[in-house]
């Protein structure tokens, strides 16, 4: 049967190209492969190869012709021994089916997570732990939980973690499960997404953040997008974790808080805890959650003592903020470290007579937007307060879905509170400068609510 | 051998109706062929058990077909419907299949390179003796993480293969303009990991050089390199022109080195086939392509509901 040779779209943009010249000529016998013609895309002269064998029985657009559209008919191929017989019957090539208009619905957002934390009943005994402490905890009690959970990072094992997060773990679960890296961030975090992909439930540990800068392809592109690229059927349980932000004195490239740019991802999930309670009952969450967490840690709070329940399995629910200090005056919404700050500033509010809310967020991705916005509609006014820099920030985020979620409750624009907009510095006075703390938060606060 | 020529002829033909698609606008995008590159993962599939794994770049429909990855599904992929592997949401570059052992399908240059470290650690983990075939071409191979990836598959001594598809242009780059060492089965020298340069265009020169370092990598001996010297045909992708090398470089390597050709005639030498039999099996393959270019179009294309869903897995932990 005599079939069409159309003309070629080449490029992902090209509508219409010219025909620049004929290498065959009608009655030619060609095979596939064969270069026929050339083409004029909008980018380049490409060859165009033929695709099925046969002899060219009639050239439809002669070269040198411009303008033509991609999928004209350009020439007419006949099988071997075929007439070319009645080609003016050659039907049109039936356009391929139009794409339906697109819909403007705007995306729902994903559902969130939105359980309670377990209640303690009555009198459950705390223990005093750091929140190094916590963390370990977390991961052993993992380990012993689930033998497809291994952690891997540089100094995990025999120097038993940089920070001493991991002091005991080699000793308990072995080299198998212990593993100490190269210094390799790339590879290793590779690497992991593998291991989870092929079934097993990796925690990664980066010695800092800041060094995952070197892994974050695989972060994003490999463990992030993959679940969604595959129509649902890969899955990437593994966990990043590692202290995160600023340490003291390091300079810029060792203090940055990422939190604003995991937080942008879909497919991620981000938490950033401040307290040792928080810090075990998510990191175990985290690691039985069946999709890739980049859990946020927190150096200069390591050695910090928090009361931790003294229950058999401490799980918290991921997505789920806290309200740290009930208020009635203004909410200061805020995550990690800052929680600290925050509580310090409402004390010193609390003594000129503003009684603020603090909501520790948690989890950046998903946001507890739900309990955001309940607070601010008992305050009408709000805080943000963070370490990262404000552009684009962990803040700017919440201000927008305030101020999109209740409007008509706010009584004063909304304030961040945020790292200077510069590398941090690493001499003592401008890092002190750079770097926010409980003082900014009681102006914000006070600013909100117009006493001076 | 009839089998690999069925099988090289099936990607062959594949590909070829993937380009007439592109250039009727079905398949958009970036596209990328692997013709000529058949007997490279012809042979390799030849070479491996059930369980085994394999994973690579971009160029990546020849490695679904020879893993047993329905034509039509990957076809349906290509034209971004829901009859796609990934259900239209992957495209050319992301597709899986967990149930062939396929796993990706991977657009960033390299990057497949440490996953099928992870492939291979998870599969030592689980002492399941299976190995993962790790493949990457002449460009990736200059990348940094590939040596990340090499230092700690032989360091843990992983069941990898690592196999190199030179074809001998990164893109526009040829591989003399890119790279000190050219000969790339010598990378993993410094690392202790052998390596061996094998005709790639030899599809029995392949299934040998690969069954010698599967059984390598099974026994706990660790990674090995093997050095596919290949060649692709077309561009690098549909939009590639391929002015970087001579039109009579290419058909030297069409009408001296096919490897389809070249097993053709050692079937009809060696008296293994006869003309109708190889007849019979290009008429069966063209019924195969042409039947998934026709679910490939009339697939219809995914729900509006599927823009959010696969983000994130939502089962309670």
């Amino acid at each position: 049967m005599p079939t069409h040779i159309l003309m070629p779209a080449l490029s992902p943009t090209m509508e219409e190209g010219t025909l620049t010249k004929w290498l065959v000529n009608e009655g030619d016998t060609i095979s596939a492969g064969d270069v026929i013609a050339e083409i004029e895309t909008d980018k380049a002269t490409m060859e165009v190869e033929a695709v099925d064998e046969g002899t060219l029985a009639k050239i439809l657009v002669p070269g040198g012709s411009e303008n033509v559209a991609v999928n004209a008919p350009i020439a007419i191929l006949v099988e071997e021994g075929e007439e070319a017989g009645d080609l003016d019957a050659l039907a049109a090539p039936s356009a391929p089916a139009a794409e339906p208009a697109p819909s403007n619905e705007g995306p729902q957002s994903q559902p969130h997570i939105a359980v309670s934390d377990p209640d303690l009943p009555e009198g459950t005994a705390m223990v005093q732990v750091t929140l190094r402490d916590a963390l370990r905890d977390a991961m052993a009690e993992e380990m012993r939980r689930d033998d497809k959970v291994f952690l891997m990072g540089e100094e995990v094992a025999q120097y038993q973690g940089a920070y001493k997060v991991s002091r005991g773990l080699l000793e308990e679960f072995g080299p198998k499960r212990v593993i100490d890296t190269p210094i390799t961030e790339y590879g290793f975090a590779g690497l992991g997404v593998g291991a989870a992909f092929g079934g097993l439930r990796p925690i990664v540990e980066f010695m800092t953040f800041n060094f995952a800068m070197q892994a974050i392809d695989h972060i994003i592109n490999s463990a992030a997008k993959t679940r969604y690229m595959s129509g649902g059927q890969m899955s990437c349980p593994i966990v990043f974790r590692g202290p995160n932000a600023a340490a003291s004195r390091v300079g810029a490239q060792h203090s940055q808080d990422y939190a604003p740019w995991y937080g942008h991802v879909p497919g991620l999930i981000v938490i950033a805890p401040y307290g040792a309670a928080d810090a075990k009952g998510l990191l175990k969450a985290a690691i039985r959650d069946p999709n890739p967490v980049v859990f946020l840690e927190h150096e200069l709070i390591y050695g910090e003592t928090f009361d931790v329940p003294d229950v058999d399995d401490w799980v918290l629910p991921i997505g789920k903020a806290r309200i740290a200090r009930k208020g009635s005056d203004v909410t200061i919404v805020t995550y990690s470290r800052m929680v600290g700050y925050a509580l310090a500033a409402a004390e010193s509010l609390a003594a000129e007579g503003i009684d603020a809310e603090v909501v520790d967020l948690r989890t950046i991705r998903p946001l507890d937007m739900e309990t955001v916005i309940n607070s601010v509609k008992k305050t009408n006014r709000l805080v943000t307060a963070e370490e990262s820099w404000g552009c684009m920030g962990v803040g700017a985020e919440i201000a927008a879905a305030v101020t999109i979620g209740a409007f008509d409750y706010l009584d004063a624009p909304p304030a961040r509170v945020h790292q200077v907009e510069a590398p941090l510095a690493y001499a003592e006075n401008l890092e002190k400068l750079a770097l926010p703390g409980p003082g900014d938060i009681v102006r914000a606060a006070k600013g909100v609510c117009y006493a001076e | 051998m009839l089998a690999y020529y069925q099988q090289m002829l099936l990607i062959r033909r594949f590909e070829e109706k993937a380009g007439q698609l592109y250039g009727m606008g079905l398949i958009a995008g970036f596209c990328h062929l692997y013709i000529g590159q058949e007997a490279v993962v012809t042979g390799m599939k030849a070479a491996i058990k059930d369980g085994d794994q394999m994973i690579t770049g971009y160029r990546d429909h020849g490695h679904m077909l020879a893993l047993g990855m329905d034509a039509a599904g990957v076809m349906a992929e290509l034209t971004g419907r829901s009859g796609g592997y990934s259900r239209g949401k992957g495209g050319s570059m992301h597709m899986f299949s967990v149930e062939k052992n396929f796993y990706g399908g991977h657009g960033i240059v390299g990057a497949q390179v440490p996953l099928g470290a992870g492939l291979a650690f998870a599969d030592k983990y689980n002492e399941n003796g299976n190995v993962c075939l790790t493949f990457f071409g002449d460009g990736a191979a200059n990348q940094g993480q590939v040596y990340e990836s090499f230092n700690m598959a032989k360091l843990w001594d992983l069941p990898i293969v690592f196999v190199i598809e030179n074809n001998q242009y990164a893109m526009g780059t040829s591989i003399e303009r890119s790279s000190s060492e050219t000969h790339l089965h010598r990378r993993g020298a410094s690392f202790g990991i052998p390596g061996i340069e094998v005709d790639g265009m030899d599809v029995l020169a392949v299934r040998d050089a690969g069954l010698k370092a599967v059984k390598h990598a099974r026994s706990g001996k660790g990674p090995m390199i093997l050095e596919m010297k290949t060649y692709r045909y077309r561009g690098h992708s549909m939009s590639d022109p391929a002015k970087y090398r001579t039109r009579d470089e290419v058909n030297e390597m069409r009408q001296h080195h096919d490897p389809i050709d070249h097993a053709k005639a050692r079937l009809e030498g060696e008296g293994w086939a006869n003309e109708a039999a190889l007849k019979g099996i290009d008429k069966a393959v063209r019924m195969i392509v042409n039947d998934a270019a026709d679910f490939a179009q009339t697939s219809p294309l995914p729900a509006d509901s599927e823009l959010l869903s696969d983000i994130l897995a939502l089962e309670e932990i």
